[in-house]
């Protein structure tokens, strides 16, 4: 085990990652006596946990999703202030993700652990940006862990959209979005363009906008598209991604459907959902800031937890690095 | 080169019609000479080049990328101009882009060891779309689904024309069509192309409904076999010959023994066709000899070619298409006795008494294994596109047969969130009495929209199981699918493929079990 230093207390299990000396779960999916959450996207986190630490705003996000009563004890953790929990250390820092999104930093006789759930590293209007941690262990997502994936700068995919809207003025801009994080994102980066005409949601998308506003993230003029009779012709709409090929938006005006996610770079996968227009634009680190983020920890040990673990391993032995593929089941490739 | 990039990223994406034009025509007009030009010649006929760059690529990313990482790319996107696009390091300070029409200058004069640094210096000015679109460029290749018809529309709506003005003189121009850009922007005078071997828009018919039929003046009315060929156009003039498709592609190359036979000038319109002695073979037949570059004597031996004439629209220099058709058809009938031209022969006007008589003659179309009946009034003119009143198309009665929904599957564009395109089959009897559904083909027209919204609600509803995009649904709906033919064919489970399926009716009222045998079916085939 000596040559394993990180894995007597640090380890997968069939509930997720678990920390022994503290004895929690970090984004379990099953519920657990305790779990810390790195933040509120539905595979990281749950209902049913006994207890719960993360940020404030993830908690709020937890409980406007799942319900107030979604774990036992929900304990706010302020970013940056180390909590004990039994003998290991545990703090949580910006993650850049979402509004609310943390690394979990873990301190363990000497040994600096640091999971960090997903990440971005570009500035995002609406969260707190990544913090560089320096540890001997990082535990790095990998969704978009291949060298085509590199995201175009926001402020261009923006402006495709809006040059699109004034070349077809006659037909709805719907935007399919990922609820929780992507669709604020996507709002501020257009009021960041100059947009300021009233944007329209998907019934289901009113809620975490409400709940971002509350929480001090403006978005501007926001009106429900369910409700308004109209087509909305010239406007921009924004769905949940399965929204968009389904008959809710068949009274929209001849719609152009765009795509907002991190897969667009790839012509197969817009192709395969029937995206007219695709926007590049994502909520995890591309493969540049995978592989800058890693150097800038200093780690020694890196594990590659869900998405494309195998091209990140391989750069990693090209770095000289000790890369490990955590082979954690239960993770969708698809959730963005 | 980033503004041609962007246009045909954007193509790509979109699926109407419409939209496509006015992405075309927005960059046409914003877009300077001779670029534009060089970008229409990509969209209709091609650049005059294309590379094998397989191999370039391979070496100018082996100093660039590790080749694990590069496998593991190429097998995740599935192509690799596309993945060495994405790829491609993003240079340390931004260039100016290359420009298309500079781009296309170097390539025709390259010399082929000098083309991998070219590339290079290439890729390293442009971004990730830039690249995907010189590589796409480079091997030929678009596939952005615009058709050369579609690009000259909107060529043609700078002016707001229409494709024939176009079409009439591309094939006196050529890239980068500076004359034409000119001429539809009111800088200069139309292009003069005379006595050239160019395509003239071929005159075009309508479907025959039942109440032209009923309007239908018999004594005003010429009739010809509808032939089961492609309808061609064979130009001569300046000591060159054509041969046109409809749609203005030369197809030319194809065919040396047709254009082989060209002793004359001018331009004939007629149906293009297999035949052997006296036998027009089936258009099976003539799908060998299409869309080949390179023809073999034995192809020319084994599928001889042969034209059909059915009108001339100039004869040496003189043009007829002001003409009445009856005029024209006696001054092709004159030159024809008069040239006895190797491999054509005149398509037969048919003599009928009255309307019963010619109605009696369109029935015995399938009988003798022809498509149908084309009338004309012997009094137009031709005219280019498809003008009403003057030809009709009387297609063979449809066969039909009630089929049983298996699948639906949604559509593209427009019909996206509909499950528009549909699965049907028939019942397929075993020794041992017991009946499956095989699958007998597809269809996505021939419905209302009234009933596509209907068919979709009662598809949603029905759902056994989905897979993607396609839901198969409960043996119990019954379609009445029309079609003009059907024929064996191996590589269908059910051992038949119908010749353009339609949905003719729902029948709700009609039990699945009531439905077609596949044996009944079968002795529909077309035996001839």
């Amino acid at each position: 085990m000596a040559d394993r230093p990180f894995e007597r207390w640090l380890y997968p299990t069939d509930d997720g990652l678990y920390c022994a000396p503290g004895d929690f779960h970090i984004d379990p999916y099953r519920p657990v006596a305790r779990a810390v959450i790195t933040h509120g996207h539905s595979d990281h986190a749950r209902a049913g946990h006994n207890s719960v630490l993360a940020t404030a705003e993830t908690i709020a996000v937890m409980q406007t999703r799942l319900g107030l009563t979604c774990a036992g004890n929900l304990q706010k953790a302020p970013l940056g202030q180390e909590i004990r929990i039994g003998d290991v250390g545990v703090a949580l820092h910006p993650a850049g993700h979402i509004l609310g999104s943390a690394q979990v930093k873990l301190t363990h006789r000497g040994q600096t652990a640091v999971v960090s759930g997903d990440y971005k590293r570009r500035l995002d209007p609406t969260c707190t940006p990544f913090e560089v941690i320096p540890c001997d262990l990082f535990v790095t997502e990998a969704t978009f862990g291949l060298p085509v994936f590199r995201h175009e700068p926001d402020a261009g995919e923006i402006a495709k959209l809006l040059a699109s809207q004034r070349a077809f003025p006659e037909r709805t801009h719907v935007v399919g979005v990922y609820g929780l994080g992507k669709c604020q994102r996507l709002i501020a980066l257009l009021r960041s363009a100059g947009y300021d005409r009233t944007i329209w949601l998907h019934g289901a998308l009113t809620s975490i906008c409400d709940l971002y506003a509350a929480l001090g993230v403006g978005l501007g003029a926001l009106a429900h598209a369910s409700v308004a009779q109209q087509s909305l012709a010239g406007e921009i709409v924004m769905c949940p991604p399965a929204a968009l090929r389904d008959r809710w938006s068949r009274r929209l005006a001849e719609p152009v459907t765009c795509f907002a996610s991190g897969w667009m770079r790839v012509r197969g996968r817009a192709r395969q959902r029937g995206v007219e227009l695709p926007l590049i634009i994502s909520d995890h680190a591309d493969w540049p800031e995978l592989i800058q983020t890693i150097k800038d920890t200093g780690a020694q040990e890196v594990w590659v937890t869900h998405g494309r673990e195998e091209a990140l391993v391989h750069q990693l032995g090209l770095m000289g690095l000790n890369g490990r593929a955590l082979a954690l089941v239960g993770r969708e490739d698809e959730a963005e | 080169m980033r503004h041609f990039a962007a246009l045909l990223d954007r193509l790509g994406y979109t699926p109407g019609r419409t939209a496509k034009l006015r992405l075309m025509t927005a960059y046409f007009r914003a877009t300077p000479d001779p670029d534009r030009g060089w970008a229409l010649a990509a969209l209709t006929d091609g650049l005059p080049f294309s590379f094998p760059v397989r191999r370039t690529l391979a070496a100018l990313m082996d100093k660039r990328l590790d080749a694990e990482l590069l496998r593991l790319s190429r097998d995740y996107v599935g192509d690799t101009a596309e993945t060495v696009a994405l790829v491609w390091p993003e240079p340390a300070e931004v260039q100016a882009a290359p420009r298309l029409a500079d781009v296309v200058a170097e390539l025709a004069l390259i010399d082929k060891g000098d083309l991998g640094a070219r590339i290079e210096g290439w890729l390293d000015r442009l971004d990730a779309t830039g690249r995907w679109a010189l590589l796409k460029l480079l091997t030929g290749a678009l596939r952005v689904g615009v058709s050369g018809r579609l690009a000259k529309t909107a060529v043609a709506d700078l002016a707001h024309g229409n494709a024939d003005q176009v079409e009439e003189i591309w094939h006196g121009l050529s890239p980068p069509y500076l004359s034409l850009f000119a001429w539809l922007e009111g800088r200069a005078e139309k292009p003069d192309i005379s006595g050239a071997p160019v395509f003239r828009p071929l005159m075009l018919a309508h479907p025959l409904e039942d109440k032209d039929f009923e309007a239908l003046d018999i004594e005003a009315i010429a009739a010809e076999w509808k032939w089961d060929g492609i309808r061609v156009q064979l130009a001569a003039g300046r000591g060159e010959a054509r041969l046109y498709s409809r749609s203005g592609d030369d197809i030319g190359p194809s065919f040396p023994d047709v254009l082989g036979a060209v002793r004359f000038d001018g331009v004939l319109d007629g149906e293009l066709l297999i035949k052997r002695g006296d036998d027009i073979a089936p258009f099976n037949d003539l799908q060998q000899r299409l869309n080949r570059k390179a023809v073999t004597g034995r192809m020319l031996a084994q599928y001889p070619a042969h034209i059909r004439l059915y009108d001339a629209l100039m004869i040496g220099d003189e043009d007829l298409r002001g003409l009445a058709f009856t005029q024209r058809r006696r001054r092709l009938e004159e030159w024809f006795v008069a040239n006895r031209p190797h491999a054509m022969d005149l398509s037969a006007v048919l003599t009928f008494t009255s309307k019963a008589d010619l109605a009696a003659v369109w029935r015995t179309t399938r009988g003798i294994g022809i498509e149908g009946l084309m009338l004309k009034r012997r009094d137009s003119p031709y005219l280019p596109g498809r003008p009403k009143g003057h030809w009709w198309k009387w297609k063979r009665a449809a066969l039909t047969v009630d089929c049983v929904l298996m699948y639906a599957q949604r559509g593209s564009g427009k019909r996206s969130s509909y499950y528009s395109d549909f699965t049907f089959g028939a019942w397929r009897e075993t020794s041992d009495g017991s009946r499956t559904l095989v699958p007998v083909g597809k269809a996505y027209s021939g419905y209302t929209d009234a009933e596509l919204v209907d068919l979709d609600r009662w598809i949603r509803t029905h759902t056994v199981s989905r897979f993607g995009p396609v839901r198969s649904v409960v043996a119990e709906l019954v379609l009445e699918v029309a079609f003009d033919a059907i024929q064996r064919s191996p590589r269908h489970k059910s051992g038949v493929a119908m010749r353009f399926p339609r949905i003719h009716r729902i029948r709700w009222d009609k039990p699945a079990a009531d439905a077609a045998r596949l044996a009944e079916i079968e002795q529909l085939i077309d035996q001839s």
